[in-house]
């Protein structure tokens, strides 16, 4: 603690600050509240030339306390944040957009729109063109619950339909929401930036209403437009929606293709090496064996025991083929020195046989192909497979010793 | 009727009053910018000062207050801070007759008052924040501050050309407000002459005035009174009345935000007390509350430190002479004496004792508390010996509590107080509403608190920590003895200690580097770090000025041995 006996104001208040944050990581709600009430007075003083200055911290601060606060309300809540909207003018919709946030998650979606409402009528000389990204914001999440309604609706329309009654209301309202959302979402995602929930409602309300033309303009945009953000988001709708259309397998796998660039480790990667193993074309399967490997690489896919078949079905596919043991030889280089210790140790051995059964069946074929009969791996779990006497364990041995030399060859 | 001048256009000397309370000459109906001067004694009460208004003219607006100047707003701080004093206990002739004889000669020193022509005031009329330009008064008028009774007449006489000429150089552009007449000269005085009152400075002479009395109260104590809200001074424009009113640059004298601090209200004394020209202070004798034995005795007693050091205090203090009235009393202007701060001396008198008996190098003082525990458990007649261990974790607990109070208090402190201010009528209403969010905000969050604060502040009290010994627990260290510590060598009681290291072998320059010693936590023992850190947080200032006191004391008990022994012994053998 700070003996700092020269005190003033300024050193005061800072002191106070961290007290207030101190109580705030421990959770101390009461105590932050305590400390921020005597912070309050820094408000009557000048800070404008702080980079953040004491109303941006009170609203912040206040905002967390009150949501913690076993004692606050959703009333008290509201009364603070008007208080903080008329404190600074620069800050107004950013004030107004978290606001409705809140709102939101505490499932007060009517409150929220009425919030946004009013925000976009909001006007103030030149703070308005200032504060233009903020409003386009407040736009789009006003089209969002527009989408919402219009969702809610089209799903009423949908039981009435099957029940055989006729809401033409409740259709012109859905219809109306349609519009007013579109209008708003197409807006926002001109902007550069990452809008998923934005371009997938807005992508949803295409598809329904037919156009599926804009649609696939709005996602390659999405994707392909380099002024955005790098998204890999952006690639699996637009691959969702590829699919959904029974687009061309060609167009799938270059959709899919950049995903794995960007992201070796996604789930989609099962997929993609699934159709690229079907394909006629050498190049293709040569790239879903790196899809393949390269997805295993990552520690959140250790016990996947779909990708594991993928790899186990590939390789040997190869091996029996006995053609193109180099593409094997050529991704088993680069892992040789860290893979036996990753993925096939004897601890990994023992654990897999015991939880998961299939998932080691898959994994010692692949370990016997790579590292030989006589890895610890291959070697315990089929000799558990065979005193329990299950066939495929049997089979998978017998498989294993024919094909040795393999592993020679591979690993040479 | 005391106008004798000639009329500028008749000649004559036959002069009537206007209504506005100017000189009209009856003969040519000549009207002039002289006023009649009016004598208002309102606010001020206990002195025999009396104020001067320009003209009648101005208090008919009411609403807009009346005409003050800035050392009456002082003058007021300094009736109310002696009042608190009074009622803190300090006699009465402290407010009535020496903090009032020290203002006034205040004002003459620095001719604001009680002289003939007070030096360079020419006031400009820009009395009242939103008053447009109501100004009526030309350079070559003379200043209006004059104050009548006893003047001493010391003041030079300035004739009506200086007044021009300084008056000039300001210039009708100086549209900066303020609510007193004088305060925007206030503040573009040239400080170095006149010593310029300010807040912090009111308490300057406060203390001054409680010296000369020689008042049981020491400067730390002071300040901590107010500090604990016990003497008026921040907010203190909340005590001016409704007529004063306080606005634009007013604020810049009156308004303060920050803690008096120790140094600089002592500096500003000394400083005082040359520019006033005071004599020799009353004695600090050895009955006095200021005296090192006495304070010595109070600092042993809130410290939980055994009776029985004050005799090697009182030793000290003797051995090295600071216990004599030459060397302890204020004498203004004397700079080859160095000025006594009489709490952190006896402070420092306590820690160079502990450090004699116990040498406080984190090992001996914990082996002799180790003595000392073994025999109060085999021996339990006589009384219990003094054991450090027991004292340190009993103080240290006690002082962690404290410390951590303060601290909290000092975090959760209310500077601004109901009653808003505002630089000008502009922004009044901006200042206003965002006081009434302020408050909004503080019920709510106040509300979430939980804890209630006490509404009442803390009863003033000159011991912060006390201990008794009719308490069972054993926390009281007062009757322990020190024999444990202590043996007999030719008829005398020494320490059993035979070493001592001092904190410094060489004084710093203070002329230099502002300080006679450097400290650091780091470099000295833990024990030694404790000991300041418990009398830092008693005077409420930094450990190192007690640090810096004893390096002093040390150098002048051990000042023959250092002469002999120049450079290798830190340690010393006593």
């Amino acid at each position: 603690s700070s003996h700092e006996h020269k005190l003033n104001f300024k050193k005061s208040k800072e002191v106070c600050l961290s007290y207030i944050q101190d109580a705030m990581l421990r959770k101390q709600w009461k105590r932050a509240a305590e400390f921020l009430t005597s912070y309050i007075e820094s408000l009557e003083k000048d800070f404008s030339r702080e980079y953040m200055g004491p109303s941006e911290i009170i609203w912040r601060i206040g905002t967390e306390i009150l949501c913690h606060h076993s004692h606050s309300s959703m009333k008290e809540f509201n009364s603070f944040i008007e208080q903080m909207k008329t404190l600074g003018v620069k800050r107004y919709l950013k004030v107004c957009l978290e606001h409705t946030f809140h709102l939101l998650c505490n499932g007060l979606v009517d409150e929220a729109y009425e919030n946004l409402s009013l925000a976009e009528s909001w006007r103030f000389g030149e703070q308005t063109a200032i504060q233009d990204k903020e409003m386009k914001l407040i736009q789009a999440y006003r089209g969002l619950l527009d989408y919402y309604s219009w969702s809610k609706q089209k799903n009423i329309l949908l039981e009435h339909g099957q029940d055989g009654f006729e809401d033409l209301s409740v259709e012109q309202e859905m219809h109306s929401c349609f519009r007013k959302a579109a209008v708003n979402l197409k807006e926002i995602i001109k902007i550069p930036g990452v809008w998923d929930l934005f371009v997938k409602c807005y992508v949803d309300l295409l598809e329904f209403y037919g156009d599926h033309n804009e649609a696939r303009q709005v996602l390659n945009e999405y994707a392909y437009n380099s002024k955005f953000p790098a998204n890999p988001n952006a690639h699996v709708y637009l691959y969702q929606f590829l699919k959904r259309h029974g687009e061309s397998k060609k167009s799938l796998i270059s959709t899919l293709k950049i995903l794995h660039d960007i992201v070796p480790s996604h789930e989609l990667m099962i997929d993609f090496n699934t159709m690229l193993q079907k394909s006629k074309k050498r190049k293709k399967r040569r790239l879903g064996l790196e899809v393949i490997f390269a997805a295993l690489d990552y520690a959140g896919w250790k016990e996947n025991v779909k990708a594991w078949s993928c790899l186990a079905r590939q390789v040997k596919k190869i091996v029996i083929s006995e053609k193109h043991l180099d593409w094997i030889k050529q991704e088993w280089n680069s892992r040789k020195d860290w893979w036996p210790t990753f993925h096939f140790s004897r601890y990994l051995a023992k654990r897999n046989w015991q939880e998961n059964e299939s998932l080691s069946y898959e994994k010692a074929l692949v370990a016997g192909i790579l590292l030989g009969k006589d890895c610890k791996y291959f070697k315990y779990i089929s000799h558990q497979g065979c005193k329990a006497q299950m066939k495929r364990f049997r089979i998978l041995k017998k498989f294993v010793n024919k094909h040795n030399p393999v592993y020679l060859r591979i690993s040479g | 009727r005391d106008f004798n001048e000639r009329c500028a256009q008749c000649s004559e000397v036959n002069w009537g009053l206007t209504d506005g309370g100017r000189f009209y000459c009856r003969s040519c109906h000549n009207v002039t910018e002289r006023t009649r001067e009016v004598v208002n004694t309102d606010f001020i009460s206990n002195t025999r000062v009396q104020t001067i208004s320009k003209s009648l003219r101005k208090q008919e607006k009411t609403d807009k207050g009346c005409e003050w100047y800035v050392c009456e707003g002082f003058q007021l701080v300094l009736k109310k801070q002696a009042e608190a004093l009074e009622a803190l206990g300090v006699c009465p002739q402290m407010k009535d007759e020496i903090l009032c004889n020290f203002w006034r000669r205040y004002l003459q020193k620095s001719k604001q008052a009680y002289c003939n022509r007070p030096a360079g005031e020419t006031v400009k009329a820009l009395s009242v924040c939103d008053s447009s330009t109501d100004v009526d008064s030309e350079p070559e008028t003379p200043s209006l501050l004059h104050f009548l009774s006893l003047s001493e007449s010391e003041g030079d006489l300035q004739t009506d050309c200086s007044f021009a000429s300084s008056a000039s150089k300001m210039s009708e552009s100086t549209s900066v407000c303020s609510g007193s007449v004088d305060g925007s000269l206030y503040l573009m005085k040239n400080q170095k002459e006149k010593l310029r009152m300010t807040m912090p400075m009111t308490l300057s002479l406060c203390y001054m005035a409680l010296l000369w009395l020689r008042e049981p109260m020491t400067l730390s104590d002071l300040l901590r009174f107010v500090v604990e809200g016990h003497i008026p001074y921040l907010n203190f424009f909340q005590h001016f009345p409704e007529k004063m009113k306080l606005c634009g640059l007013d604020l810049k004298i009156f308004y303060v935000e920050s803690w008096p601090v120790y140094e600089e209200v002592y500096k500003k004394m000394l400083e005082l007390a040359a520019f006033l020209d005071l004599p020799r202070f009353p004695d600090i004798t050895d009955s006095c509350f200021l005296h090192p034995d006495m304070l010595c005795m109070k600092y042993l007693m809130e410290a939980n430190l055994p009776d029985e050091l004050h005799t090697w205090t009182c030793r000290v203090v003797k051995k090295i002479c600071i216990g004599e009235a030459d060397f302890l009393t204020l004498v203004p202007g004397n700079k080859s004496t160095r000025n006594v701060k009489y709490d952190v001396l006896a402070a420092a008198v306590i820690v160079v004792v502990l450090k004699l008996l116990f040498l406080l190098d984190d090992h001996y003082e914990w082996l002799l508390s180790d003595f000392a525990g073994e025999r109060n458990k085999n021996n339990k007649e006589g009384g219990p010996y003094f054991e450090f261990k027991k004292w340190y974790k009993v103080i240290k607990c006690s002082l962690d509590v404290e410390q951590k109070k303060l601290d909290e208090e000092r975090a959760k402190y209310l500077w601004r107080c109901e009653k808003p201010l505002f630089y000008s009528a502009k922004n009044k209403s901006k200042v206003l509403k965002r006081r009434q969010m302020v408050v909004n905000l503080q019920n709510q969050f106040g509300k979430l608190s939980g804890s209630v604060r006490p509404a009442e502040k803390p009863h003033p009290s000159s011991f912060q920590l006390s201990w008794s010994e009719e308490n069972t627990d054993g926390n009281c260290f007062h009757g322990h003895s020190l024999k444990g510590i202590l043996q007999e060598k030719r008829g005398l009681l020494t320490a059993m200690n035979p070493d001592y290291w001092l904190c410094t072998v060489k004084l710093c320059n203070e002329k230099e580097c502002g300080h006679l010693a450097h400290y650091r936590e780091v470099d000295f023992p833990q024990s030694y770090h404790f000991v300041l850190r418990l009398f830092s947080f008693l005077l409420r200032i930094q450990p190192s000025s007690i640090h810096d006191e004893v390096c002093v004391i040390e150098h002048k008990l051990f000042n023959k041995k250092l002469c002999k022994k120049p450079r290798y012994n830190t340690v010393l053998r006593k």
